[in-house]
């Protein structure tokens, strides 16, 4: 069967109380969550989101707005008053109790707020209690849990009861038990609002690692905005059983859907969230090693600056070039920009987030150089967008404010040099013109 | 069954009395007359139980007897309960009433093991199904408080004088701890534990042998023990209806005034009451004898139930 999303949810409604039915009733013909309280408690109201396979899918809201509801829907703890519920392609809403078994054991598992192990036994047998539940021979259950143990840095503890864990190794327990099911979605239900801060920010970096690893989709419930937008690819927003937005975080964070998702992002700390990718400007003042000083230099001219990025085959980043040495290698009718080169002073990988920028970009007048995981230099953060983003304010960048480090030579002195030993006649300059 | 029913309604309608009791009698009529075979079984079963469980402890000589009972709360409790047991035990032995003790614990056992077969899946029962537990949790207050003599009155007529009467009215009393016990020990279960084992496609039945059973067993040892104490408060009643035991010379005691035959066979009762309150008390807390120092401290002792 093929199937383009992990979890698709459609209408689903979750209404407790006597009279599920007469309040769904009024709800679809408009009533307000208000109106119906006489009749019950929409926990629950028209959620409809699709989840990509691969996917982290973060559900965030305060307490009491309904993501436990929502989440339980979707591995069929709870039955939805109205809506569907599809899990890797399979319809589980209103199924018989022993396929929704099927499908737990084999397509959906979760981890839970308070861990829910079981306490009468050992770690190993917790992560495997999930494999004893699929019917997997002992000996092989135990070959897998070690595995996944190990895994999440719980090697040596398998033997341990999980009342001798402190809180993040019992999450851990938990967070392998789900693994070791091998299901393609994962549900996560607040699974690390119970840790302390430090803890906790391990944990997601871990649970981000293990999902690049594993790919598995992930649906997480949070009720923490920094948590969300670190984890999240995308973030459905809830508010009194309502979804009221789905979008990246970038989305959530630029362009909120409403004035209470805009409430609800204001306190974020943007330097935790937002990513150099997501502020990078294009690299403008580069240079190839080969094409030498004198080319170094022009860039330099043209763009005001003391120093360019000298880049190798393919775009990786070799190092920084200063005017002044370059200017030396020119007088000196050197052909090769190597002896100019210095290291890079700062950089940092797309994903890193602005709390880590702002020590480089304290550190040097340059630009922050952001690279790939191959060293290619994909983009640069000036200090003038570091504190526009961090600002919330849409930065006007020109050439003229993008100059972060000042030329030290005066343009006039390059261009009497470039004329001096230049034998070509100069090229084209490429943008804001050096006047001749 | 009807036609005395009816008779007794007429007599309603001109005394103005509720003919509750010839009701009763008439049900009780039915049944020995029409059921007497199925009350026969049950007899020689119960008979037959308690035969095998009393020749263990009478049939073999005390000091083994003893032997064993102290070695048990040795391994269980330490040497201080082992040695205060030692004493007792002696002391009962000192005073005559050896042979009746063992008649007593032998009666108090079977009594206690048929009341939890049939309150533990009952209390199971009433803890996955809340109607369950609307229709049982009446009909338990109405066992607990109605007053012990009165089931000895049909269990008499039922199963005639002897030890078997002692058993069922003993079973009858001492059940309703049981099956609240165990309803409150599942229903005390983890939510979220119990939800893992059902998000991960465990079976109900699977749920409730890991997880639920296992998580609820302290409290589940709890009504155990309640069970035991007051299947052992229900002996001098027993006795009454010709069960054999310490209850015989207590009665006796009562009916001859003699104070001295009742305190001895008393003592027994004490004896017997607390070593299996304390030895029941400690299997509640199974993790106490894995880590005895670390959990001496919070061991906290279940409380004794009243006394009969
Ligand atoms: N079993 C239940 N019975 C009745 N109301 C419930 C139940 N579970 C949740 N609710 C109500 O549904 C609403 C949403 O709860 P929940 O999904 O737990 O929110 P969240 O996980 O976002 O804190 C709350 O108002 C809560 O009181
Ligand atoms: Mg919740």
């Amino acid at each position: 069967m093929s199937h383009n999303f992990a979890v698709e949810a459609s209408g689903l409604y979750k209404i407790f109380g006597k009279k599920p039915r007469e309040a769904l009733n009024k709800l679809r013909a408009g009533a307000s969550r208000e109106e119906i309280a006489g009749l019950g408690t929409a926990a629950v109201i028209d959620a409809s989101f699709d989840v990509k396979p691969g996917e982290i899918f973060v559900v965030m809201g305060l307490s009491g707005s309904g993501k436990s509801t929502l989440i339980r829907m979707l591995n069929g703890l709870w039955e939805p008053t109205a809506g569907s519920v599809r899990v890797m392609g399979k319809e589980i809403a209103g199924i018989p109790a022993s396929k929704l078994r099927e499908i737990r054991r084999e397509s959906i598992s979760m981890v839970f707020q308070h861990f829910a192990l079981l306490p009468h036994r050992t770690v190993l047998d917790n992560a495997a209690y999930a494999l004893e539940i699929q019917g997997v021979p002992a000996a092989e259950r135990r070959a897998r849990a070690m595995d996944i143990l190990a895994r999440v840095g719980l090697e040596g503890w398998e033997q341990k009861m999980p009342g001798q864990l402190s809180g993040g190794m019992q999450q851990r327990v938990g967070l392998a038990r789900a693994l070791a099911s091998d299901t393609d979605v994962l549900l996560m239900d607040e699974a690390f609002s119970a840790l302390d801060p430090l803890i906790r920010r391990e944990m997601q970096e871990q649970l981000v690692d293990l999902q690049r690893d594993l790919g598995k989709t992930i649906i997480f419930i949070t009720h923490d905005l920094n948590e969300a937008m670190f984890l999240g690819d995308r973030i459905a927003v809830m508010r009194d059983g309502r979804i009221v937005q789905v979008g990246t975080p970038d989305e959530i964070l630029t362009d909120p859907a409403n004035d209470y998702v805009a409430q609800f992002v204001h306190d974020v700390d943007r330097a935790r969230v937002l990513t150099a990718e997501g502020v990078m400007e294009a690299p403008h003042a580069v240079v190839q090693l080969s094409a030498g000083p004198r080319a170094a230099l022009r860039v330099m001219r043209d763009r005001q600056t003391s120093t360019v990025f000298v880049l190798g085959p393919g775009r990786t980043l070799l190092g920084v070039v200063r005017d002044r040495e370059v200017l030396d290698l020119v007088r000196a009718g050197a052909r090769d920009l190597s002896p100019a080169l210095r290291e890079t002073a700062a950089t940092v990988t797309r994903d890193s987030l602005l709390v880590d920028l702002f020590e480089p970009a304290a550190e040097s007048p340059m630009p922050v150089a952001v690279v790939d995981d191959q060293n290619r230099l994909v983009g640069t953060v000036p200090r003038v967008t570091l504190l526009a983003a961090l600002a919330n304010v849409q930065p006007v960048i020109t050439a003229e404010n993008a100059i972060i480090a000042p030329a030290t030579v005066p343009v006039d002195v390059i261009t009497a040099t470039l004329r001096a030993t230049g034998d070509a006649p100069e090229s084209a300059t490429t943008s804001t013109g050096g006047h001749a | 069954m009807i036609a005395p029913m009816t008779g007794g309604w007429d007599r309603f309608l001109e005394t103005g009395r509720v003919p509750l009791g010839e009701w009763v009698e008439s049900i009780e009529k039915f049944v020995t007359t029409n059921l007497s075979g199925f009350f026969d079984v049950i007899r020689a079963i119960f008979k037959g139980m308690y035969d095998a469980v009393d020749t263990v402890f009478a049939g073999p000589p005390f000091w083994i007897i003893i032997l064993v009972l102290v070695l048990a709360g040795l391994w269980v409790r330490g040497w201080k309960f082992a040695l205060g047991m030692l004493a007792g035990l002696l002391l009962v032995v000192g005073v005559s009433q050896w042979e009746n003790a063992m008649h007593t614990l032998a009666l108090v056992i079977v009594a206690s093991v048929i009341a939890l077969i049939i309150a533990v899946p009952l209390g199971i029962l009433t803890a996955r199904s809340d109607t369950a537990s609307a229709i049982v949790r009446p009909i338990l207050d109405f066992l607990q408080t109605m007053p012990a003599f009165v089931y000895l009155i049909p269990a008499l007529v039922l199963f005639r004088v002897g030890v078997v009467p002692g058993i069922v009215a003993t079973i009858i009393f001492a059940l309703a701890p049981g099956v609240r016990f165990t309803e409150l020990g599942i229903r005390g279960v983890d939510r979220e534990v119990v939800e893992a084992g059902q998000a991960f496609g465990a079976s109900p039945g699977r749920i409730l042998r890991q997880i639920q059973l296992p998580l609820a067993m302290p409290t589940i040892m709890a009504g155990v023990n309640q069970v035991i104490m007051l299947s052992l408060s229900m002996v001098v009643i027993a006795g009454m209806v010709g069960a054999e035991g310490l209850g015989t010379d207590v009665v006796a005691g009562l009916t001859q005034l003699n104070t001295g035959l009742g305190v001895e066979a008393g003592i027994g009762v004490v004896i017997l009451a607390v070593y299996l309150d304390r030895m029941t008390a400690a299997l509640a807390k199974p993790r106490q004898r894995r880590f005895p120092r670390k959990r001496a401290a919070a061991a906290q002792e279940t409380p004794a139930p009243v006394a009969a």
